[in-house]
C-alpha cells in the first residue's frame, strides 16, 4: 500500500509526545549529575561549564561529602538500618508468602489486606503513630524501633514479589522431591528455595530500597545519632542547600540504576526458567 | 483470626494449620509494629485525659452547674486547689494548652492564675481568681473546662471537619475565618485528582508505546520508566528544585535565550505548581507500570483485525483497545490517587505555602502546634478516605496486585 511506510501525522505527533514524556521522566535525574561537578556553589551550569573549561569542573563537592563525618556516619546508619530491616522483612515476608500460596489458607483476602496496609497507609500517619507507640515503650530514638518500622514498611514488597514468583512455581516439584524421600525442610532448602530465590532477592532489594529512601519515619523517630542519608539530605534541602547534596544525589542515582539492573536481570532469569 | 477450624475438615485441616502457621509470624509482626501504633494514634483522636486527670473534682461539681450564671464559690474553691496542684505537678501548661484550643487567650489566663494562686492561702476564691483575671467571672472559661474535661470526645473530629460543638450540645460550622481543614481536604483531593489525570495523560501513550514495541526496545524504554521509579524520592525532589528554582537551570536557560528578562524569572517551585510538577514526576511510574502490564496482554493483531473490518485507527482504538486497557487505567489511577492524597515529603520540600497537602497539616500539628488530638483526627479522616479507595481497589482488582504492576 502507498504511504504505509511513511508515518502519518498522527503517528509523528504520538511519537513526539512519547519522547517528551520520556525526557520529562529522565532528564531531571540526569541533569543533576554534571551539576554535581560544578566548581562554583551554584545550581546551574556556569559559562565555564558550558565551554567545557576544565577549571569550571571539579570534584570539590565529592571531597566535601567524603571527608564530612555527618555524611559518612549517615551512610553507615543507612546500611545498618537498611540491612537489618531487609533481613527481617525478607524472612518474615518469604515465609508468609509460602503460607499464602497454599490453597488451604483461610481468609486469604483479609490477611492480604492487613499485610499490604503499610504500603497504602500515608506514612505520615504511621510515623506519628509509631512515634507515640515506641516512645511509650521507652524505645524512642533507638535503632531497634527504626529497624522495626522500616521492616514493616518494606515487608509488603517482599510478600507481593515472592507471591508473584510462587504463582509460577510448579507444586509437582515438591511432590517429586517428597516421593524421593525428602522431608518438608529439605524440599524447601534444596528444591523450592533455589527456584524462587530470584523473587526473594528482588523482594529483598525492594525492601532495602524502601528503607534506604525512607525519611518520614526518620523525621519522627530518629535522633541525631540515627541520622540516615535521606534524613541528612532532608536537612540539607531545607536548611543550607549546597551542591554537596548533588554529589550525594549522583551516588544515589548510580545506586538506583544498579538496583534496577539487578532486579531486571533477576526477573529475566526467572522468566527464562518458567 | 483463623475462624472456627472444624476437626471434621479432615486432611485439609493440617494443611490449613500449616499455611496459617507460616503466615502467623508476619501477621503478628505487622499487627504489633504497624497496626498497634496506628491504633494508638487514632485513639488520641477520641481520647484525651489530661484535663480530666488534672481537674477531676472541679469537673464533678460542674456537672451540677446550671450554666446560666457563674458557678458557686464551692466550685471556685475546688478549682483553685486543683489548679494549684497542677501548677506544682507541672501539668498546668498542658491543661492550659487544651483549654486554650477551645477558646483562644485562655492559656495565659490559666498559667498566670496558677502562678499567682500559689501566694494565696485563704478564700474567698471567687474574688481572688476574678482579681487575677476577670475572665474567671465569665461563663466561657467554665464551658471550656467542661468541654476539654471529657475523656472521650468527638471535638477533635468536629475540629477536623470545621465544626464546633456548642455548650448546648448542638454542632454548628466554624465561623467563616476558622474553616481551614475542609478546604484543605478539598484542595488535597483536587490536586491529587489533577496529578492523577496528568499521570494518565502522560502515562497512557508511553505505556502503549512500550507494549507495542519489539521486546528489545520495550526493555530499553521500560528502563527509562524504572530509573525514576528506583531513584530516591529526595533525589528526584532535589532535581526539580535545581531545575525550577529562580536561579535554576530552566530559568537560567530561558533568560539566556532571551525568552525571559532577568527580573521576569518564573516562580515554578515553592508553590502549588512545584508540588504538581514534582509529584506528577514522582508518581508517573506508578501509572505506567500497571498500564503496561495490562496492555502487554492485549493482542496487537486485534487492531489489525479491526482495521481489516473497516475500522479507522481511531475507531479501532476506541472500540477495541481502550476498553481492554481499562483495568490498567483503573489500577494506575487508583494507585496514584491513593499515594497522592497521603503525600508528605514532596509538598513539604517544594510546595511553598499554597502547595501544602493535608499530610503537611498533620505534620504541623504533630511537630509545631503539638495539637496531637487534632493531628490524629485529621489522620483519621484521611485514613477513612484511603480505606474507601483501598476497598474499591480490592473489589476491582484485588489488593495483591497493588504497586508493582507485574
Amino acid at each position: 500500500m502507498m504511504g504505509a511506510t511513511r508515518p502519518s501525522l498522527g503517528r509523528i505527533a504520538y511519537l513526539g509526545f512519547c519522547t517528551i514524556v520520556f525526557v520529562f521522566l529522565v532528564a531531571p535525574i540526569i541533569v543533576i549529575v554534571p551539576l554535581s561537578f560544578n566548581a562554583e556553589p551554584y545550581f546551574t551550569f556556569t559559562e565555564g561549564m558550558l565551554r567545557l573549561d576544565p577549571d569550571a569542573w571539579s570534584l570539590r563537592w565529592y571531597r566535601e561529602i567524603i571527608y564530612n563525618e555527618a555524611w559518612t556516619k549517615s551512610l553507615a546508619n543507612s546500611m545498618i538500618i537498611g540491612v537489618s530491616a531487609t533481613v527481617l522483612a525478607t524472612v518474615l515476608g518469604t515465609v508468609a508468602a509460602l503460607g499464602l500460596a497454599s490453597s488451604a489458607i483461610p481468609a486469604r483476602r483479609a490477611i492480604m489486606g492487613v499485610i499490604i496496609s503499610p504500603m497504602v497507609t500515608p506514612v505520615i500517619i504511621a510515623a506519628a503513630g509509631m512515634f507515640f507507640f515506641y516512645s511509650g515503650l521507652g524505645l524512642g530514638q533507638t535503632y531497634i524501633s527504626i529497624i522495626l518500622a522500616h521492616a514493616a514498611l518494606g515487608v509488603p514488597f517482599v510478600v507481593v514479589t515472592v507471591t508473584a514468583t510462587l504463582a509460577g512455581y510448579d507444586p509437582n516439584f515438591n511432590n517429586a522431591a517428597a516421593s524421593l524421600g525428602a522431608g518438608p525442610w529439605t524440599i524447601f532448602r534444596r528444591v523450592q528455595f533455589p527456584l524462587i530465590s530470584p523473587g526473594v532477592i528482588s523482594g529483598a532489594l525492594f525492601a532495602f530500597a524502601v528503607s534506604f529512601d525512607e525519611v518520614v519515619v526518620m523525621l519522627f523517630m530518629a535522633g541525631v545519632e540515627q541520622r540516615t542519608i535521606p534524613r541528612q539530605m532532608w536537612s540539607g534541602i531545607r536548611e543550607q542547600i549546597s551542591p554537596a547534596i548533588l554529589a550525594v544525589a549522583t551516588f544515589l542515582v548510580v545506586f538506583a540504576v544498579l538496583l534496577l539492573l539487578t532486579v531486571s536481570w533477576l526477573k529475566r532469569r526467572e522468566e527464562g526458567r518458567a | 483470626m483463623a475462624g472456627p477450624i472444624k476437626l471434621s475438615d479432615g486432611p485439609g485441616y493440617r494443611a490449613k494449620l500449616r499455611a496459617l502457621g507460616l503466615v502467623a509470624p508476619l501477621l503478628i509482626f505487622i499487627v504489633v509494629t504497624f497496626v498497634a501504633p496506628l491504633g494508638t494514634m487514632l485513639l488520641r483522636s477520641v481520647y484525651d485525659p489530661v484535663v480530666a486527670d488534672a481537674l477531676p473534682e472541679t469537673l464533678e461539681l460542674l456537672e451540677d452547674w446550671d450554666g446560666i450564671e457563674p458557678p458557686p464559690e464551692a466550685v471556685y474553691a475546688v478549682a483553685a486547689r486543683e489548679v494549684k496542684r497542677a501548677e506544682t505537678e507541672r501539668t498546668l501548661g498542658q491543661v492550659a494548652g487544651r483549654i486554650n484550643r477551645v477558646q483562644g487567650g485562655l492559656r495565659s489566663v490559666i498559667t498566670r492564675t496558677g502562678r499567682e494562686l500559689r501566694e494565696i492561702e485563704q478564700g474567698p476564691w471567687r474574688e481572688s481568681m476574678t482579681a487575677i483575671d476577670s475572665v474567671w467571672a465569665d461563663l466561657a472559661i467554665w464551658y471550656a473546662i467542661q468541654t476539654t474535661g471529657e475523656r472521650f470526645t468527638a471535638r477533635h473530629y468536629w475540629n477536623a471537619l470545621d465544626l464546633q460543638s456548642l455548650p448546648d450540645g448542638s454542632v454548628v460550622r466554624q465561623p467563616e475565618d476558622r474553616r481551614i481543614y475542609l478546604r484543605l481536604f478539598w484542595r488535597t483531593l483536587m490536586i491529587s485528582g489533577l496529578i492523577t489525570l496528568l499521570c494518565l495523560i502522560l502515562g497512557y501513550p508511553i505505556a502503549h508505546l512500550i507494549a507495542c514495541s519489539k521486546p528489545s526496545r520495550a526493555n530499553l524504554l521500560l528502563i527509562l520508566v524504572l530509573v525514576p521509579f528506583w531513584t530516591s524520592l529526595l533525589v528526584r525532589t532535589t532535581a526539580w528544585i535545581v531545575l525550577l528554582q529562580t536561579q535554576g537551570v530552566l530559568n537560567e536557560f530561558l533568560v539566556t535565550i532571551g525568552l525571559l528578562s532577568d527580573d521576569g524569572r518564573l516562580a515554578m517551585i515553592y508553590n502549588m505548581t512545584g508540588t504538581i510538577v514534582a509529584m506528577t514526576h514522582v508518581l508517573l511510574p506508578f501509572m505506567v507500570l500497571p498500564l503496561y502490564s495490562v496492555m502487554n496482554s492485549i493482542p496487537l493483531t486485534q487492531m489489525d483485525a479491526a482495521a481489516s473490518l473497516g475500522a479507522t485507527p481511531l475507531q479501532a482504538f476506541l472500540r477495541v483497545y481502550w476498553p481492554q486497557s481499562l483495568p490498567g487505567v483503573g489500577a494506575g489511577a487508583l494507585l496514584v490517587f491513593i499515594l497522592a492524597i497521603g503525600y508528605y515529603i514532596t509538598p513539604a520540600l517544594v510546595g511553598g505555602s499554597d502547595g501544602q497537602l493535608i499530610s503537611n497539616m498533620i505534620a504541623y500539628h504533630m511537630q509545631t502546634s503539638l495539637n496531637w488530638g487534632l493531628a490524629a483526627a485529621l489522620g483519621g479522616v484521611l485514613l477513612m478516605i484511603i480505606l474507601v479507595l483501598y476497598a474499591v481497589y480490592d473489589r476491582l482488582l484485588g489488593v495483591e496486585k497493588i504497586g508493582l504492576g507485574g
